[in-house]
């Protein structure tokens, strides 16, 4: 190949990605790029030119108690609505896997909620959760025992949010374990069975060693989605009762367009995305050696 | 050895309207290598899955020794089997693959070592132990199916279809190395294939099966020498047998088309003659035998398909050697004991016998018999 052609070659390549390329450098770069450089700065008032402070947003960040509050309510959110529906979307997937009947009408049941947006899913909860009138504290009036306010106590409305995020996230990863138990040749479980394997045996040996490359990407689109999913909130709690809720995303939007202080906005920004990386890259470096991909 | 004798009687499975299998029976003896063969959609697979327990009988019992396991759950049979697909695990190891259920079985650490280095050795896996099967030649992963069910040391090993995903060259010698095992660890074999060479190389005794039935159960030489039927006769054999259908003559039954020459008795009118295109002698000299016409020839390497046509139809005539025919007219001679009657429902006659052919003097020398069933 002469040196001209090669350069067209590589003008044609260039040339092809051009497209994603501008769309992500617009979408995601640049803003991600101005963000960073907006959490540096403070902005001048009155008309006075902005200040390059360096670290000094983060350290006002970090002495923030509310900060870290919504910080702590966004772990114990991914630690509650992560395994709970990762758990619960294998089991899903199995039982539909099996042979039952209406097998179908099953599944497009547990998968409804995932159709549903966030907003109509969270209106309804928010008829489910209701201090009065509300389905849960109606079956609980009916067997006599006093209802709890699930949204409105500091201790409990976290958990509301978590149980509903479960039901809403649970029937989509169910159809990417659905989609990879059908990948796995029946064969591999009628050998098993020539040999006496049983069941539990078979899950823990064949089964759950050849899902894992599904539970892996499972697991970073929930971690990514416990950061950046908080429609809910605006429908359920607003964060409320006294930040009980607060997640970071949500804590973001209400600095910047509640509060009109984009350079904590940015801030926060920075810092999730940097916790989100370093978390992901673990993940895949970790769970990657382990994992067997076909 | 009595643990490996099994047993059908009247086996049948149905989904639905459809009949799989029809009411099958045989006994098989241990130690004995018994081919179920056929085309696909017989029912072989499915005879095989329901003596493994992967397919439960609809009707009809199925015993193992002396037990009944017709409704026995697949592990309790004392059996082993190979897939098709071999049903290797992807992510374990070949080592881990094979001992795979003895782990299941619970058997100590230091015995499955034991066996499986045995077993490794028997396969010539040795050197492979630590691969995936990914990494493996398509040769390679079938050893490993194969020690997977030797080292269960069940005495009974049923194999489904293994060598179809093999090139041809790999498979004539995994069909020497099974058959060296299998008679090496004495152990009983069911096998099914739907290639007649593997069945007639391989098996002690071979089940020929269409729709669901069996139609002839038999060595494979009765099952070249005897067809029972023009299925059999056509199924096993390359080229096929030449099956031609017989109308009435003036001095006896003819083929369709060659009003001139008997060759079977007059009560054979309706039914066909068969003949092995190996049995057929051509002659282009001679001016007794059947007149035919040759359209092509096939050069093969050892020797030469002529494709000629008697009558209305083509017959096809296997000759040691090469030879250029095309265009000729040629007369066709055959052994009487060398041809098959059949009926109109294709079941072979043994009342009749076909009519002798005039021989001739002059013809091209027949090719060894034992050429017969390589590729």
């Amino acid at each position: 190949m002469s040196f001209t052609n090669h350069r067209k070659m590589q003008l044609y390549g260039a040339l092809l990605l051009l497209p994603a390329a501008l769309l992500l450098t617009t979408f995601a770069y640049l803003p991600t790029v101005t963000t960073v450089i907006n959490s540096l700065f403070l902005p001048g008032f009155r008309g006075a030119p902005t200040e390059f402070v360096g670290l000094e947003n983060y350290q006002v960040l970090f002495d923030d108690p509310t900060f870290w509050q919504v910080a702590r309510n966004n772990l114990l959110y991914a630690l509650g609505t992560i395994p709970t529906s990762i758990a619960l979307a294998l089991g899903m997937a199995l039982f539909v896997n099996g042979k039952l009947p209406g097998r179908g009408f099953v599944r497009m049941a547990y998968f409804t909620p995932t159709i549903l947006p966030m907003i109509a899913a969270a209106n309804i909860w928010m008829f489910f959760y209701a201090p009065q009138i509300g389905l849960f504290n109606s079956l609980l009036g009916a067997l006599g025992i006093p209802g709890v306010n699930w949204l409105g106590d500091p201790s409990v409305a976290l958990s509301s949010v978590i149980v509903m995020s479960v039901w809403k996230e649970a029937g989509f990863f169910m159809i990417f374990y659905l989609a990879a138990l059908q990948s796995i040749p029946p064969e591999l479980k009628e050998a098993s069975d020539l040999e006496d394997t049983s069941r539990w045996s078979f899950f823990w040996r064949v089964t759950f060693p050849l899902l894992m490359p599904t539970t892996l990407f499972v697991l970073i689109n929930s971690l990514i989605n416990s950061v950046r999913v908080v429609d809910h909130l605006f429908i359920l709690t607003k964060g409320g009762p006294n930040n009980a809720t607060n997640l970071l995303l949500y804590y973001v939007y209400e600095n910047a367009f509640s509060f009109f202080d984009r350079t904590t906005a940015a801030t926060i920004t920075v810092v999730i995305l940097v916790v989100l990386a370093v978390v992901a890259t673990l993940k895949f470096t970790i769970l990657d050696r382990r994992t067997h991909y076909q | 050895m009595s643990q490996s004798r099994i047993r059908l009687e009247r086996v049948t499975k149905r989904w639905d309207a459809t009949t799989a299998v029809d009411g099958i029976s045989f006994d098989v003896t241990p130690g004995q290598f018994v081919i179920l063969l056929g085309p696909s959609g017989c029912g072989k697979s499915t005879t095989l899955r329901m003596i493994a327990g992967l397919e439960e009988a609809s009707d009809g019992q199925i015993h193992i020794g002396e037990r009944d396991v017709t409704r026995l759950p697949p592990g309790d049979r004392g059996l082993s089997m190979v897939f098709q697909s071999y049903a290797l695990f992807p992510h374990l190891s070949v080592a881990d693959n094979i001992v795979f259920g003895l782990r299941s079985r619970k058997v100590p650490k230091d015995e499955q070592r034991q066996r499986l280095a045995k077993v490794a050795g028997l396969v010539d896996l040795t050197d492979y132990l630590h691969r995936k099967p990914a990494q493996l030649s398509g040769g390679q992963r079938q050893r490993v199916a194969l020690a997977r069910s030797i080292i269960s040391e069940h005495p009974i090993c049923l194999m489904d279809e293994p060598l179809s995903n093999l090139d041809a060259r790999l498979r004539s010698d995994m069909r020497r190395e099974i058959k060296a095992l299998q008679s090496r660890l004495n152990m009983t074999v069911i096998y099914v294939t739907h290639d007649q060479v593997e069945a007639m190389s391989m098996g002690d005794r071979v089940i020929l099966m269409q729709h669901g039935k069996i139609v002839q159960d038999g060595t494979p030489d009765e099952l070249y020498n005897r067809p029972a039927s023009a299925f059999a006769a056509s199924f096993i054999g390359s080229p096929a047998m030449n099956l031609l259908p017989l109308e009435a003559g003036k001095e006896g039954a003819v083929i369709v088309g060659e009003p001139h020459t008997p060759v079977a008795p007059l009560e054979a009118v309706g039914g066909q003659l068969g003949i092995r295109p190996e049995d057929i002698a051509l002659s282009t000299t001679s001016t007794t035998g059947v007149p035919a016409m040759v359209v092509s020839d096939e050069y093969l390497g050892a020797d030469t398909i002529a494709h000629v046509t008697v009558g209305n139809h083509n017959v096809r005539v296997r000759m040691s050697g090469k030879h250029a025919l095309a265009g000729q007219p040629c007369r066709l001679y055959w052994a009487r004991e060398n041809a098959h009657l059949f009926a109109a429902d294709g079941l072979r006659r043994d009342d009749l016998t076909p009519t002798p052919l005039p021989r001739s003097p002059h013809s091209i020398p027949r090719p060894p018999v034992v050429g017969s069933f390589q590729h």
